[in-house]
């Protein structure tokens, strides 16, 4: 078997088992810790598909920002003696069937259909390439998203912050 | 990259999304509600990256990746403050449990 295939058959196997985990456990904790696996497999599988930078963003983004967020989140809603039995789940066996159908229906498709594939060189580093883009053919996007992100910063600020009276 | 086709990237999505379906349907922690839907982001941002790739259409993917984690952010941050906001108000963030808008 050659080196990439071994590769990406371990990341997909832990990438899939974390993911698994967040799905199944039945602990809140055990899920969040497994969502970092499941991120920082993503984050290896961006990095064999040749997009370095956006692993790294994966990893800066997502693990060192959303996930200990969620943490700090699911420390604060929860009173730490009740937290084995804190992620309830109803409907498995129904879930499962209509997961299954789906999940079927889509992998039928996405192994038989034909992708236009092209000649895809070896990769080079990207981040060059995608700061050009950014500042040239992005460039609206780009400052919509950082209004966005500014938007997004303050309301969450509002919506959380306790009512003060008077 | 001989051997790992497009296919099998597109493959590992459908399962990451299949998970993170499954995770919308059956939590009612409306944290674990919110960490499924990080899991089905991310098999789409698998989808982008692995067709940039393989479809030689440059940075398009990438960077709609990008945006895709950038929005992901966001999200998280006002789904958080609004959980907060409804723990503050019913003690618990059991969604079956908050079914009233006006506490």
């Amino acid at each position: 078997m050659p080196i990439t295939e071994a590769v990406f058959y371990l990341l997909a196997t832990f990438t899939v088992a974390c993911a698994l985990g967040v799905a199944l456990s039945n602990n809140i904790m055990y899920s969040a810790f497994a969502l970092m696996g499941t991120l920082m497999g993503v984050a290896g599988t961006f990095v064999m598909l040749g997009a370095d930078f956006l692993g790294v963003v994966q990893l800066l983004v997502y693990v060192g920002g959303i996930l200990v967020l969620t943490i700090f989140a699911v420390m604060l809603t929860h009173r730490i003696a009740d937290v084995n039995v804190s992620n309830r789940a109803v409907g498995r066996p129904l879930a499962v069937l209509l997961v299954g159908a789906v999940g079927w229906w889509m992998i039928k498709v996405g192994t038989t259909a034909s992708w236009v594939v092209k000649e895809s060189g070896t990769p080079a580093p990207t981040t060059y390439g995608i700061g050009t883009a950014f500042l040239t053919d992005y460039v609206l996007p780009y400052e919509i998203a950082s209004l966005v992100l500014l938007v997004a910063l303050i309301g969450a600020v509002v919506v959380s912050r306790k009512e003060i009276q008077g | 990259m001989e051997g790992v086709s497009v296919n099998h990237f597109v493959v590992l999505s459908i399962l990451l999304f299949a998970a993170g379906m499954f995770c919308v349907i059956t939590r009612r922690n409306a944290l674990g509600i919110l960490m499924g839907i990080e899991l089905i982001l991310n098999s789409a941002n698998i989808n982008y990256v692995a067709f940039a790739r393989y479809g030689g259409s440059g940075y398009d993917g990438q960077i709609f990746a990008i945006f895709v984690i950038m929005l992901a952010a966001a999200e998280a941050a006002i789904g958080l403050a609004i959980v907060l906001g409804i723990y503050q108000t019913f003690e618990t963030i059991d969604v079956d449990a908050t079914d009233r808008l006006r506490g």
